[in-house]
């Protein structure tokens, strides 16, 4: 019996290979089986190669393996691109005739796939058609996978869905009679994480939860999965989602909206997010609450669109002239994405500052099961807002000493708010005073980010009493969380908080390891420069990897015992 | 309301003689015949000599970046629908820098009033060609004449499907003061743009210059005859001022839905249930 098995399903964009990966994530989901579902894809609309890859285990699982166990492929191109991605002893079922494929290698054997999915209705089916062979090798029967089309499909109709329930179930007999050896089935036991989510998505509805009623971005892959999922769901809860004319307009839509009163976001990557940097300034300067989520992916410029990277750390950290305090959430997974989204409306609210998510690809369009942990989230906190009829005698940014003063809200405090995006007073109106400058930037700066530094979220820290410490940020969590469990010697600690960095946190963890190495997704080694930069301690070296891609857990495990 | 209701005890920063001070004075007068608290309005404004005007009338204000007050002030206005929103903006930083979101505000028709001071210059940077600045006009960075032609405003938000379109002059301050509330009862996107002599820095389109041209729309025009605007807005040897174009069309409020939703600032935060969203996830 396998512990655990490593399925992929590729070919062109248009096949509808994520559809197909996302009903077998489901399937075994439904069944008891944890899985980690990895996207990978290109920037086209159809054409190219792509793949969807789930890993399913008895045992949770948090990130993606090298080597898949049994492949299937749909096209020629396909086939070429990821046969080197089989496992020893795996299986690679493609469909030789429709590929033109001639010579079978040793593990490769070939169903009718396109036959059987005109057999159902056409070659739309083909992706159905491979859910159905990938559950007769891997899943005790049809029935969870049945479902799962079921319920992709339920939105389109009971022709579309009656049809690719038709094809998975030619695909699954035809498996069951024809593919020899079924090596590849495990066997789940119930559990409550049940609920299948990617990144973007938790993300998002965190951000419901949390009581954002406006949501304005301009589309930007990888971040455009977040507004999806909120337009989704702006009719029941009462959201407006408006799609802005560039990122200019997003972020200043957001800090108007949020300058009236309203909980109110944006998100990009980096280009998008580039453009955004005076906003951020904006809301520094005007004390407004901003949340901005920032999923990164390589670039400069437009870089790799759809693939995966952690380079924009620096960038996040200092983007916005000026100095004035923010905060920076770098989630690990989708429950802390989640809990980052509620946590940054609160903190931007509480502090009047920008609060950012920081995020990446690979996070926001992986797959797993997670149970929502509902209360650790924070309930919403809207910091201090001032209520009286009368003018606050102080104005509204009156100097206080945690540097927040109350918040008037146009039309709903009694009082006039002024905000002014120029040096002002206390009452809101232009200054050129040098000690009103002095003191508003102490304000902005140092009173606040003293405030933000007693509550930074602490690290998550595993083994400190390891030889070698592993220190990562944001989506890196999963893997390092599977590799020192699987290595000896070896723990890890992880930030969901890089600012106000937690120095303390780090030091103490630390101070036992022998040897602390960073992975990160860039090529600069970016968080070792800022541990060393924020607590004096230099780590011995990085693991580092900038080819757009994720670690996979084979990765960080050979560095580890390879020794970096 | 009162006139004295508006004053600001913000010391002005204005030149002497500024068109900006008829400007200031025609939008206290709309505003102490609107009859709104000076807390049920919000002025917004980015950046520049016109920009400064929310300091100078005691209402809310947001003065936020160069370019961008309509993103403001649209999502204030969808934030809270109750708020009277007006847009304080100069030719530079409304149909320059931020010309982006007046191609694509005019289009959302959130229902705002944009009053821009036009003075075919940039006044705040000292003396630059600005959008609406007249071909041959010699500045310091454009010494042998501005080569650039002139962006139309009244003619490309009417390509736009504006609703309301005007035009106002500095001198007329009554006149703009009427312009201010037809422009504040349409209902959706309103442009006011208004000639601003600038004293200090435009010696080319002076009081003179415009004295010379300006005249007041007659009751023979139709603001409803989309061609009769079109043919208005095209004027150059004589300039028009007046209500240009004037027509309903649904409003962002009215077509997005939150018309008959309350407002989203008085939405209730602590009662949000997740749990059916999340069940669509198992």
């Amino acid at each position: 019996m396998n512990e655990e098995i490593n399925v992929r399903i590729t070919g062109e964009a248009g096949h509808g290979v994520v559809a197909a990966g996302m009903m077998l994530a489901r399937a075994y989901k439904d069944s008891g089986l944890h899985v980690f579902a990895i996207q990978d894809y290109m920037s086209r609309i159809r054409g190219g190669n792509n793949f969807f890859q789930v890993r399913a285990a008895a045992r949770p699982v948090y990130a993606p393996r090298e080597k898949a166990d049994l492949i299937i492929a749909l096209d020629k191109e396909a086939v070429e691109a990821n046969k080197t991605a089989l496992a020893p002893g795996g299986l690679f079922v493609l469909d030789a005739e429709n590929s033109g494929v001639k010579d079978l290698e040793k593990g490769w054997v070939s169903a009718p796939i396109y036959a059987l999915a005109q057999e159902a209705g056409g070659p739309r089916y083909a992706n159905s058609v491979a859910l159905g062979i990938a559950a007769a090798l891997t899943c005790e029967n049809f029935d969870r996978a049945g479902e799962a089309v079921g319920r992709e499909f339920a939105a389109k109709g009971s022709a579309v869905a009656d049809g690719n329930r038709a094809a998975a179930l030619k695909g699954y007999d035809y498996a069951m009679e024809n593919i020899e050896g079924c090596v590849f089935r495990l066997t789940g036991e119930p559990h409550s994480s049940s609920l299948l989510l990617a990144g973007n998505e938790a993300l998002a509805l965190g951000v419901i939860s949390a009581g954002c009623k406006f949501y304005t971005a301009y589309p930007m892959s990888p971040s455009t999965g977040i507004m999806n999922t909120v337009a989704d769901y702006a009719g029941r809860y009462g959201i407006i989602v408006e799609q802005a004319e560039d990122e200019l307009a997003a972020v200043n839509m957001a800090v108007g909206a949020s300058f009236a009163g309203v909980r109110a976001m944006t998100a990009s990557s980096g280009g998008g997010f580039a453009l955004m940097c005076e906003g951020v300034s904006l809301a520094a300067i005007t004390e407004t609450p901003l949340v901005i989520a920032v999923v990164m992916r390589p670039g400069p410029a437009t870089g790799f669109p759809t693939r995966t990277a952690q380079e924009d750390l620096d960038f996040v950290l200092h983007a916005g002239h000026g100095e004035f305090a923010r905060a920076v959430y770098t989630p690990g997974s989708p429950q802390e994405c989640f809990l980052a989204a509620r946590r940054a409306f609160n903190t931007a609210e509480r502090f009047q500052i920008p609060a950012l998510i920081l995020s990446d690809q690979y996070l926001a369009e992986s797959f797993t099961n997670i149970e929502l942990p509902g209360a650790l989230a924070e309930a919403p906190e809207r910091g201090r807002i001032f209520k009286a009829g009368a003018e606050p005698e102080e104005g509204r940014y009156a100097y206080s000493p945690d540097g927040v003063s109350p918040r008037i809200i146009p039309g709903r405090s009694g009082a006039l708010a002024r905000a002014d995006s120029d040096e002002h007073g206390p009452e809101g109106h232009i200054t050129e005073l040098a000690e009103v400058r002095v003191r508003m930037t102490r304000k902005r700066l140092h009173l606040k980010l003293a405030a933000l530094e007693k509550e930074i979220l602490p690290p998550t820290v595993f083994n400190p009493a390891a030889k070698t410490m592993l220190c990562g940020f944001g989506s890196t969590l999963g893997v390092m969380r599977e590799a020192c469990a699987a290595v000896k010697d070896a723990g890890f600690l992880h930030y969901s908080q890089v600012w106000p960095f937690p120095g303390a946190a780090t030091l103490a963890a630390l101070s036992g390891a022998e040897r602390v190495l960073t992975v990160e997704n860039n090529a600069a080694g970016q968080l070792a420069r800022l541990m060393r930069r924020e607590t004096g301690l230099k780590p011995a070296g990085s693991i580092l990897k900038y080819d757009g891609r994720p670690f996979t857990l084979d990765e960080v495990v050979a560095a580890l015992e390879g020794g970096v | 309301m009162e006139l004295k209701d508006f004053d600001s005890s913000d010391p002005v920063a204005w030149c002497g003689g500024c068109g900006n001070f008829g400007m200031q004075a025609a939008l206290k007068t709309a505003l102490a015949k609107l009859g709104k608290k000076p807390q049920e309005l919000l002025l917004v404004s980015g950046i520049g000599q016109a920009a400064k005007m929310p300091h100078y009338i005691n209402t809310n204000f947001f003065n936020g970046l160069h370019g961008r007050a309509l993103p403001a002030a649209a999502a204030a206005k969808i934030a809270n629908r109750e708020l009277t929103v007006i847009v304080t903006t100069g030719d530079g930083d409304c149909y320059g820098e931020g010309g982006n979101h007046f191609l694509h505000n005019i289009r959302r028709n959130v229902d705002m009033t944009v009053i821009v001071h036009d003075n075919q210059i940039y006044g705040l940077t000292k003396g630059q060609a600005s959008p609406t600045s007249e071909p041959g006009m010699k500045t310091k960075i454009q010494p042998g004449g501005v080569i650039l032609s002139p962006f139309p405003p009244l003619e490309t938000a009417l390509a736009l499907g504006c609703g309301f379109v005007a035009r106002g002059y500095a001198a007329e301050k009554e006149h703009l003061a009427e312009l201010i509330l037809a422009g504040i009862a349409h209902k959706g996107f309103s442009l006011i743009d208004v000639f601003q002599p600038c004293r200090s820095f435009n010696k080319l389109n002076t009081f003179e210059w415009y004295a010379q041209r300006v005249y007041k729309v007659g009751p023979e025009h139709d603001p409803a005859d989309k061609a009769a605007a079109l043919a208005l807005a095209a004027e150059r040897e004589r300039l028009p001022i007046g209500v240009i174009y004037n027509s309903a069309k649904p409003s962002y409020e009215e077509l997005s839905g939150l018309d008959g939703m309350k407002p989203l600032v008085d939405a209730d935060l602590n009662s949000i249930d997740i749990g059916p969203a999340l069940a669509d996830f198992r």
